[in-house]
């Protein structure tokens, strides 16, 4: 009786309000552009009010606020009521650091449905480490906080090379935090984590065994805690259904008010991303060029077009396709259809066999590695 | 299969039994609201969501924990009537509670 995603179309059912870059962590994975340092032209709370409102009457149901760290916006409360007044179920997607008590209640008075935790890895070492901040008791405390106040939780941990192997024991950690969901996500290498592949991506047999590890939780924990697992598409044949779509369902709003149809997707070139400051939701999802440049099947090139499985993955992800073949209308090359696919598993043989002798050190997501990287024009992620 | 069936029968038929006079209610984590712009019934939850078919929304809809699924069935049946809907509803719950979006 009930229904599926599949058949509502055409409109943005998922808003993603990253309503700043600035963050307390300095995550070397983290999924933000590495031009950070130049978003501080951010949109005002009534700006924010005016997103919500349109994207809302164009059908959006789901609120994502997210960053860079949400919590350091001091009007997080009024744009949370707003989202309420409105109707959207809103997500709380945080780092818990900037959260006390007091506000975790405050969030529950203006309305918010959902708090999802990120945490680095299961022991305080290593999460203070990857984090670049002693956040570890803190994000205990806020996990705890959070389900004393009813709240759904969700708790997020990004799986890489560091703490692929701790995966049991993340596990348990999120079944003692009592958990509802847990989402294990490999990391995806755009940004931040693009930078520092050689040190993150984990080994086939490390993966091969994190998979084995997630699938007995699952099914032990069926029932009290649902696991989602992420799988790295880095080590799979056919590419993920990026986006669902690109301009399907998904709309994310920059700090500065960039529309975006992915979080990634200013990373391509040669597409003038529309502002909110400038124009109307409705008219940027329905009438730029940058929504409708990758949508529907139009656009593709072989083997994708003659392709039949092109209405199950859409082809793939489009900044991965140009971040490795120069080209964002190619197949993403994580399909073995593709003819760089070859080039792709080559590098990734690379670097199974050289990462663990590895000395340089991570390049954390900080603004003044950002500065850095832009000063020394060092923009352009690695290509092949 | 065929060994099993009888016995999956049964236990439906049990759950039926005492689903009749059960008041539902929705979970937590689930949000139940009509959409205008989409003109449906949804189910929102973490970062998720559900549009429900026109039954499921009605039905849903009567899931208040106030009310018990005999009440709920007729209430269906005075709405639209000539169906005979139990079945359906009883289905239809059992799949919900499966889906953990409500409890008994």
């Amino acid at each position: 009786m009930a229904g599926s995603l599949s058949s509502i179309s055409g409109k943005p059912l998922w808003l993603l309000a990253e309503l700043t870059y600035k963050c307390p962590l300095q995550c070397p994975y983290c999924s933000n552009p590495l031009e950070i340092s130049k978003y501080s032209n951010e949109l005002t709370t009534d700006d924010w009010f005016r997103v919500l409102r349109e994207a809302r009457a164009l059908g959006a149901m789901q609120l994502g606020l997210s960053g860079g760290e949400p919590l350091v916006r001091k009007d997080l409360e009024e744009i949370i009521a707003e989202a309420h007044r409105l109707g959207y179920y809103s997500n709380l997607i945080t780092s818990g650091v900037g959260m006390d008590a007091d506000r975790v209640a405050k969030f529950k008075t203006a309305g918010l449905d959902h708090i999802q935790i990120s945490f680095q890895a299961s022991d305080k070492e290593l999460n203070d480490f990857l984090g670049g901040t002693s956040s570890f008791a803190h994000k205990l405390e806020m996990a705890r906080a959070v389900k004393d106040q009813g709240y759904p939780m969700v708790l997020n941990i990004v799986l890489h090379q560091k703490n692929i192997e701790q995966l049991e024991d993340i596990i348990k950690m999120c079944v003692e935090l009592k958990a509802d969901f847990v989402e294990l996500a490999s990391t995806q290498y755009y940004g931040w984590s693009r930078l520092n592949i050689d040190y993150l991506l984990p080994t086939r047999e490390q993966v091969t065994k994190a998979e084995s590890i997630a699938k007995r939780y699952q099914t032990e924990l069926e029932g009290k805690m649902k696991i989602l697992y992420v799988v790295p598409d880095y080590y799979e044949k056919r590419p993920k259904a990026c986006m669902n779509g690109w301009g399907s369902i998904f709309l994310t709003i920059a700090p500065d008010g960039r529309a975006l149809p992915c979080h990634a997707a200013a990373t391509l070139p040669d597409i003038e991303f529309p502002n909110v400051r400038d124009n109307s939701i409705e008219t940027i999802w329905d009438d730029s060029n940058a929504f409708n440049k990758f949508r529907g099947f139009e656009w593709m090139e072989e083997p994708c077009r003659s392709c039949p499985e092109k209405e199950k993955d859409f082809g793939g992800c489009r900044c991965q396709a140009y971040m490795m073949t120069g080209n964002a209308a190619a197949a993403d090359p994580v399909c073995d259809k593709s003819p760089h696919h070859a080039d792709l598993q080559a590098e990734v043989a690379l670097i199974e066999k050289t990462s663990h002798n590895k000395n340089e050190p991570l390049i954390f997501r900080t603004m003044k590695n950002s500065k850095k990287y832009q000063a020394e024009k060092k923009l352009n992620l690695p290509q092949n | 299969m065929w060994p099993t069936c009888p016995r999956i029968f049964r236990v439906i038929r049990d759950l039926s039994t005492t689903m009749i006079n059960q008041m539902p209610s929705l979970c937590s984590m689930y949000r139940f609201q009509w959409e205008e712009a989409q003109s449906c019934y949804v189910l929102l939850y973490p970062e998720g969501m559900v549009k429900l078919s026109r039954t499921a929304g009605e039905v849903l809809k009567r899931v208040t924990g106030k009310t018990t699924v005999k009440q709920l069935v007729s209430d269906l049946e005075t709405e639209f009537p000539g169906s005979d809907l139990e079945s359906d509803v009883l289905n239809f719950l059992t799949e919900a509670k499966k889906n953990g979006w409500i409890s008994f």
